[in-house]
């Protein structure tokens, strides 16, 4: 019983990194309606210059504000800059785009910071709660996961930037003809996801720590656990990446040999998406014939 | 007879064909055949290391030849097909390991295993588009290297299984890589056939179909269904092919062979030769192979970002890839020398995704 | 796809011009050797899962470059070529058969990791190329009269958990084991070196085992499922990032076993600091090297002029990293083997030499601990040392052992 619960419990907070990477990846898709494959990436990124300002004497907090804003404006740039010229070609070329980028950001991070392992700072201390089952820097992943949360629904529920954001999204010549302007839009969408990135790298490597393949794995656990939830749902990111987390821990626990873990969790999560093809909390898609 | 008009409503082209119909072909002919030509007499004229190069070149375009037929002409994308292209790998190389079956012997069985593998994943594959048909294929880069470590009495496990290479037949004179080169070559010849006759014809008028207006093709009376689930198969029987050719050339086969970025390295191919293309597949199979070595070459400090960049340059220059921003072009200047289907529609090439 | 036949046909001429540069004097030199220069090849992961490794190839590059400054060994000067392969076997075979066949190198040196070993040495042998130094420490490599052209260096995986085995056996006789390791060649010859150490006893003494893949992002189930086996004695396996979760988590949990940290994933700097140095009291390891940042090393000359090299070099980033000190003394050992080889600089040579290591002693080895190498043995290092933390450092005890790997 006792493992039953750690083993929740452990799935729990790492459940909770892949949800806040998740929250990135759905910003995105939300905003722009593509997968952007070096989300990771770009957090470790950032992570990095958080850990140079830090390293630089920046108080943690201040490092932390300085790293937000740069991370919000270099996404707006990778947006106008990278982005930008494949947007009218075929989705598959804007896809190896940001392939492309995933592999500039990583080799770039190895080049300047090496591949040794680094720590990196937490705000919260060093300790256990409820009796072992989970450490103080774990619920501090979550907590800042949910006040993220938060933030995002209510910004597209209850903003008019927001609105005007989805607007961009779903018909971006209705939008324009509404006076929306349709590019700042993309380019908002991509600096918020950048900066939630930001968070999620910084909040997490405290315990994965930090090295240019941190959010390697991750993100393939992100990206199916915000496809799990629906793709187009920060709420459904943030339970479909616990869900993974969890799942991932029982199946290698209780299921299966751990060296068949991954392929049995990705199986029962497809077996779940073939009941419900557009994820847990998905909208589907309906198309005008 | 009756009109018609091709998909891509190119009049300038239908005009040609119709008034030097057999002047075009006598052309195609010579180009192919000319082309043919150097392709066989180029081994001979090199070093054995360039050999081994451009053999893993044109295995590279098998392989990314069944990614177009899938994501290219039907719409579906895959992030997976490193997995694929391990399954014919490992199929011949345990046909040769285990139970010594001749190299050249091993190619049908990989090749019906694949098609076999890629039917089964089609089937489910129907329920997803987008993002959702990503995440499943990108299961099967993952799962792939796992189950092969953990099936490791039938594949070596982590160790992998190292085969013979396969000796030239006696009393042709040349040697092993040539032998090789030129095996490939012949592979290579056949798949770039089969693929234009089929992507030429009804199943591949289908799969485009498909790929631009499910809907309507679907009214029109063609089994989506089916068709998806054939190009499916289609699709991972070619990289199946590659991959057993694969593990013939290099005479090893681990894990660690198929990684994740094996797969993405198919997409970029795929993507930076042209998507809906046949020869693009070859441009593919040049860039996967060349381009990092030619990104370590300019720096050894962060090669993969010159790759990276050297990516990100080919599709703001020519966003459909080369064969498919070129071939237009070329068909309006000259006679084209092989048919291309129609380009790509902009908004349906996988769903969305 | 022009271009691409033009690119082809200007390697093919850079090849051949290359080819006619080799300077042949009457047998005494082997390809990629002149009077002026020994050109040498190696694969190293510098991107990709296995990218931690790459320091290894830097560091060469750096001690060669350095060696140069001092004029070279015997008056000729390394050409040091390294090239990435990602850690992808089909890769390695590539890289090498540029590098033997186009870029004419003298011999392989210090590739890195199994699979791309064993892809390419077949190939070595077949063509007499050296595949010297090699970077792994699988069992199988020790075979000269199968493989006569491929040497170790590394003490095999199944020696160390031999010691550890028979340290269990001696004073943990009723020990009920777990085994957390990584998911491939270098973690399963642990778990496999410890069974074969433990001969008959392994039934009753290994009550559970974990794997893990490197694109995990952490290992906390593993731990948590091998706390509830009911062990008391844990053996991890694993890289620097995942022995220090696996540090963190099993003392978080609660859980106090006696630790066995192997010792890729034993370093001060880049494991059990960031795991939290109180976390990893207690825990045991064995080692043939000194690790750079264990306070008691910091004194010596040998790590002195490592680390004034290192600095001196571009290298400061890594001044934490075992690996890096690794990297150094494998180039130290293939200077000093071409250093032995003199102007008889043929590849049967420079196997005969590097054959022939008597009591080889390298600064930042443990002290003690020599390399020995024969007709009949291809693994130079066969001794490590028993050490246990204390908070601050690695404390050695017992003597220094030698296993007889599997």
């Amino acid at each position: 019983m006792h493992q039953l619960l750690q083993q929740i419990f452990s799935g729990l907070a790492t459940g909770a990194v892949y949800a806040s990477l998740a929250l990135a990846l759905v910003m995105i898709y939300r905003a722009t309606d593509l997968v952007n494959f070096a989300q990771g990436e770009m957090a470790m990124f950032s992570t990095y210059i958080a850990w140079t300002l830090v390293n630089a004497g920046l108080p943690f907090w201040a490092a932390f504000v300085v790293t937000l804003a740069a991370s919000f404006v270099g996404g707006m740039l990778i947006e106008r800059i990278v982005i930008r010229p494949v947007e009218n070609a075929p989705i598959l070329t804007a896809v190896v785009v940001t392939i492309g980028l995933l592999l500039i950001f990583n080799a770039t991070a190895g080049w300047i910071y090496s591949y040794t392992l680094q720590e990196f700072p937490s705000p919260f201390p060093d300790r256990t709660l409820f009796g072992a089952l989970m450490t103080t820097r774990d619920v501090g992943v979550i907590a800042v996961t949910l006040v993220m949360l938060v933030a995002l629904f209510c910004f597209f529920r209850f903003t008019a930037t927001g609105l005007a954001m989805r607007a961009a999204a779903q018909n971006p010549d209705s939008a324009r003809l509404c006076g929306v302007r349709v590019g700042r839009m993309l380019a908002l969408g991509w600096g918020f996801a950048a900066a939630i990135g930001a968070v999620a790298g910084i909040m997490v490597a405290p315990i994965l720590f930090l090295d240019p393949n941190m959010m390697g794995g991750v993100l393939l656990y992100a990206f199916t656990g915000a496809l799990l939830g629906g793709i187009t749902s920060p709420v459904g990111a943030v339970i479909g990446g616990l869900i993974v987390g969890v799942t991932e821990n029982l199946v290698g626990t209780y299921l299966i040999a751990s060296q068949l873990k991954l392929t049995v969790a990705l199986l029962l999560i497809i077996i779940v998406l073939v009941f419900r093809p557009n994820g847990l909390f998905g909208t589907a898609v309906v198309r005008r014939v | 007879m009756a009109e018609t008009f091709p998909v891509d409503g190119s009049r300038a082209k239908l005009a040609l064909e119709r008034h030097s119909g057999a002047g075009i072909a006598v052309w195609r002919w010579a180009g192919t055949a000319a082309l043919i030509a150097v392709a066989v007499v180029l081994p001979f004229t090199l070093s054995n290391y360039h050999v081994f190069e451009l053999t893993q070149v044109m295995i590279y375009a098998i392989a990314v030849l069944g990614l177009n037929i899938l994501t290219g002409y039907n719409g579906q994308i895959s992030l997976g097909h490193g997995g694929f292209f391990a399954a014919g790998a490992y199929t011949a190389a345990i046909l040769m390991h285990r139970y010594g079956v001749p190299y050249w012997a091993t190619l049908l069985p990989a090749a019906l295993v694949c098609f076999a593998l890629g039917v089964l994943f089609g089937l489910p594959a129907l329920r997803f588009e987008g993002p959702y048909l990503a995440l499943v294929t990108l299961a099967m880069a993952f799962a792939m290297p796992q189950l092969l470590k953990y099936f490791d009495n039938w594949t070596g496990g982590k160790q992998g299984l190292v085969l013979t290479k396969p000796m030239p037949p006696p009393g042709l004179g040349i040697d092993r890589d040539r032998w090789l080169y030129l095996f490939v070559l012949v592979v290579l010849l056949v798949a770039i056939r089969v693929a234009a006759n089929l992507l030429n014809g009804r199943t591949g008028r289908a799969f485009i179909a498909i790929r631009d207006h499910p809907i309507a093709a679907a009214a029109m009376g063609i089994n989506t269904a089916r068709y998806k689930t054939l190009a499916f198969g289609t699709s991972t029987l070619f990289t199946g092919v590659a991959g057993a050719l694969a593990a013939i050339v290099i005479g090893f086969v681990a894990p660690e062979s198929f990684t994740l970025f094996l797969s993405l390295s198919f997409l970029i191919g795929s993507a930076v030769g042209g998507i809906a293309t046949i020869g693009g597949a070859i441009v593919g199979g040049f860039f996967i192979e060349f381009v990092p070595n030619f990104a370590n070459d300019i720096s050894d400090a962060a090669p993969w970002a010159i790759y990276g960049l050297t990516m990100l340059l080919f599709m703001y220059v020519m966003p459909r890839g080369v064969v498919g921003t070129l071939g237009p072009w070329l068909a309006h200047a000259i006679p084209s020398l092989d048919r291309r289907a129609a380009p790509p529609n902009d908004t349906n090439v996988n769903g969305g995704l | 796809m022009r271009a691409k036949q033009t690119i082809v046909a200007g390697l093919c001429l850079a090849g051949l011009m290359l080819a006619g540069n080799a300077v042949y004097a009457a047998g005494q030199y082997g390809p990629g050797v002149t009077d002026t220069e020994i050109k040498i090849g190696n694969t190293n992961p510098y991107s990709g899962p296995a990218s931690a490794y790459g320091i290894n190839g830097k560091v060469h590059a750096a001690y060669f470059a350095m060696i140069n400054e001092k004029g070279g060994i015997n008056g000729r000067k390394i050409n040091y070529i390294t090239r990435d392969d990602s850690y992808s076997p089909p890769k390695t075979v590539e890289l090498v058969r540029q590098m033997v066949e186009q870029d004419q190198v003298f011999l392989i040196f210090a590739s890195l990791g199994t699979p791309s070993n064993m892809a390419i040495h077949g190939y070595m042998n077949e063509n007499k190329v050296p595949q010297l130094f090699i970077a792994t420490g699988a069992d199988q490599w020790n075979d000269p009269k199968r493989f006569p052209w491929t040497m170790m260096w590394l003490p095999s995986y199944g020696i160390e958990s031999h010691i550890y085995a028979n340290y269990i056996l001696k004073n943990l006789p009723n020990a009920k084991i777990a085994v957390l390791y990584q998911n491939d060649d270098y973690g399963k010859d642990y778990l496999n070196g410890l069974r074969a150490g433990l001969g008959d006893k392994v039934a009753k003494m290994i009550v559970a085992t974990q794997s893990y893949e490197t694109t995990d992002p952490t290992v906390d189930q593993q731990v948590v499922a091998l706390q509830g086996s009911g062990a008391d004695v844990l053996l991890t396996a694993a890289t620097p990032k995942f022995a220090a979760q696996t540090v963190r988590k099993v003392y978080d949990i609660g859980w106090r076993p006696t630790h066995f940290l192997n010792s890729v994933g034993n370093s001060v700097g880049t494991v059990m600091k960031p795991a939290g140095l109180e976390k990893g009291i207690g825990a045991i390891s064995a080692t043939s090297i000194m690790d750079p940042t264990d306070p008691q090393w910091q004194g010596t000359p040998g790590y002195k002029e490592w680390l004034a090299f290192m600095n001196s070099h571009g290298l400061s980033g890594s001044i934490t990293d075992v690996q890096a000190a690794i990297g150094y003394s494998y180039a130290q050992t293939m200077a000093e083997v071409l250093k032995m080889c003199g102007d008889n600089l043929t590849r049967e040579n420079v196997m005969k030499q590097a054959a022939s290591l008597h009591n080889l002693q390298l600064p930042l080895m443990l002290p003690g601990i020599t390399l020995n190498t024969s007709a009949n043995d291809f693994d130079p290092i066969k001794q490590m040392q028993l050490q246990k933390f204390d908070g601050t450092t690695w404390q050695l005890f017992g003597d220094v052992m030698s296993g007889s790997g599997t």
